[in-house]
């Protein structure tokens, strides 16, 4: 189990998660979601690492391989899609990855890309590094309906967590994911 | 079509400001000082016939070039450690700065007395290209990405891919920059250095020697060699620049 105990953390100008507990369990997937500001993205951030808690601790990641798939595509601009995923795999992982996220041309660069795409390449990269802990910050964004569904099919369920931030209840269900309401959870 | 129209344009050009110079030098009606096209073409056909031509040519460049390209490993390592480490930029950018704000004409006659003449022009070419390359680079090594560098950091790159993947994509264009100015400085700066320091076979010490014994068209035909090695340098790094981009493409 992932244990948060009275987690704080945020920016210099606005702290966003104020003494903030919550258990994670080791496997299955979680929805975070609440209204922007409540720190969705600052809680994966958290759980990934990138960021230190000011206060509280952060129980039962240590020694867990952890995959992020950022709020922005952050792909290298200057290499292609299959480039850009095979650089954190292998060519097979990248190839697999990029076919099942729709996108059997893997050797545009992003900028030829439309946003759609770019998201898609960004997931294939998040799901070919593989781990424990798979982090998605708003990972259907940009997709329409029809491709959501085909994309959180194929991308549930491969790693034992998956940790989502999503908009609608919608998007939890596509991913039979466990909501949690950060706007009902630590104190602001 | 379009590149004739180009070729056209700029023959045109060329031939407009050689008109100038001709008429100028027509109104001027003295020729052994101030020569026009026709004599410096023919002295410079001249010079071309000779063995000192071409070895003070050979010379010059070797001087320049290897002044050049130590600036170039020694700047960019120089970016390097003050990028990553604080206390060797706070250590080392004074120094830049008395390089930069340095007239190269006090560096020229400092070095004479500590160098032997063939050197001066190396270590001239050397001290005004590093701190060109050296600011460029660091600059653009600050300026990398810190999203990506995160997602590196996240995705568990090593140093090498780091560096392949991130690091010098982002930092080409600025250093391929600076390394194109820094050309043009390392060329004007190394032949200044042949002239003060007066360097055996050298284009600089050849262009001092004409103007010594009054050979203007000699001074314009060895002012006209350095025009065109200097376009010709300038044209094969942006060639290499080039073939570069779009092998990495």
């Amino acid at each position: 189990m992932i244990i948060l105990n009275r987690v704080s953390a945020g920016y210099p100008e606005k702290k966003v998660l104020e003494n903030l507990s919550l258990t994670l369990p080791d496997t299955g997937a979680v929805a975070l979601m609440a209204p922007s500001g409540y720190g969705k993205t600052t809680l994966l951030r958290v759980l990934a690492g990138l960021k230190a808690p000011e206060t509280g601790e952060i129980k039962g990641l240590e020694n867990k391989k952890i995959s992020f798939l950022f709020q922005e595509d952050r792909l290298l601009p200057w290499l292609t899609a299959e480039k850009n995923v095979e650089l954190v795999s292998n060519a097979e992982q990248a190839k697999y990855w990029l076919n099942q996220m729709e996108i059997p041309n893997g050797t545009q660069l992003p900028r030829e890309m439309s946003g759609g795409m770019q998201r898609r390449a960004a997931l294939a990269r998040a799901m070919a590094f593989g781990g424990d802990v798979l982090l998605l910050d708003e990972p259907f964004k940009g997709l329409d309906e029809a491709l959501r569904e085909r994309i959180a099919g194929r991308i549930k369920n491969v790693f034992p967590l998956t940790v989502l931030s999503v908009h609608d209840l919608q998007e939890a269900e596509l991913m039979g994911a466990a909501v949690l309401r950060l706007d009902v959870l630590g104190e602001r | 079509m379009k590149q004739m129209k180009e070729i056209l344009r700029r023959a045109l050009i060329g031939a407009f400001w050689i008109g100038i110079w001709w008429a100028i030098a027509l109104a001027v009606g003295l020729p052994k000082l101030l020569p026009g096209p026709g004599e410096t073409a023919l002295a410079f056909a001249r010079l071309c016939g000779t063995d000192t031509f071409w070895r003070s040519v050979g010379f010059t460049l070797l001087r320049v070039a290897m002044g050049y390209l130590l600036a170039v490993a020694v700047g960019v390592l120089l970016a390097v450690g003050c990028h990553w480490v604080k206390g060797v930029d706070a250590l080392l950018s004074p120094l830049r700065t008395v390089i930069r704000a340095t007239p190269v004409s006090s560096f020229i006659l400092l070095v004479w007395l500590w160098l032997k003449r063939a050197h001066v022009p190396v270590f001239i070419s050397f001290l005004m290209v590093l701190p060109i390359i050296w600011t460029a680079t660091q600059e653009a090594l600050g300026a990398v990405d810190g999203d990506l560098k995160e997602m590196a950091r996240m995705y568990r790159f090593s140093r090498w891919k780091k560096l392949r993947y991130l690091y010098a994509p982002s930092v080409r264009p600025a250093f391929m920059a600076a390394c194109m100015t820094g050309l043009g400085f390392a060329w004007k700066s190394g032949i200044a250095a042949e002239v003060i320091a007066l360097t055996p076979d050298s284009v600089g010490k050849h262009l001092s020697d004409a103007k010594n014994y009054l050979e203007y068209p000699d001074l314009f035909a060895w002012t006209l060699t350095v025009i065109l090695l200097s376009m010709a340098l300038e044209a094969g790094l942006k060639a290499l620049a080039r073939r570069r981009k779009e092998a990495g493409k």
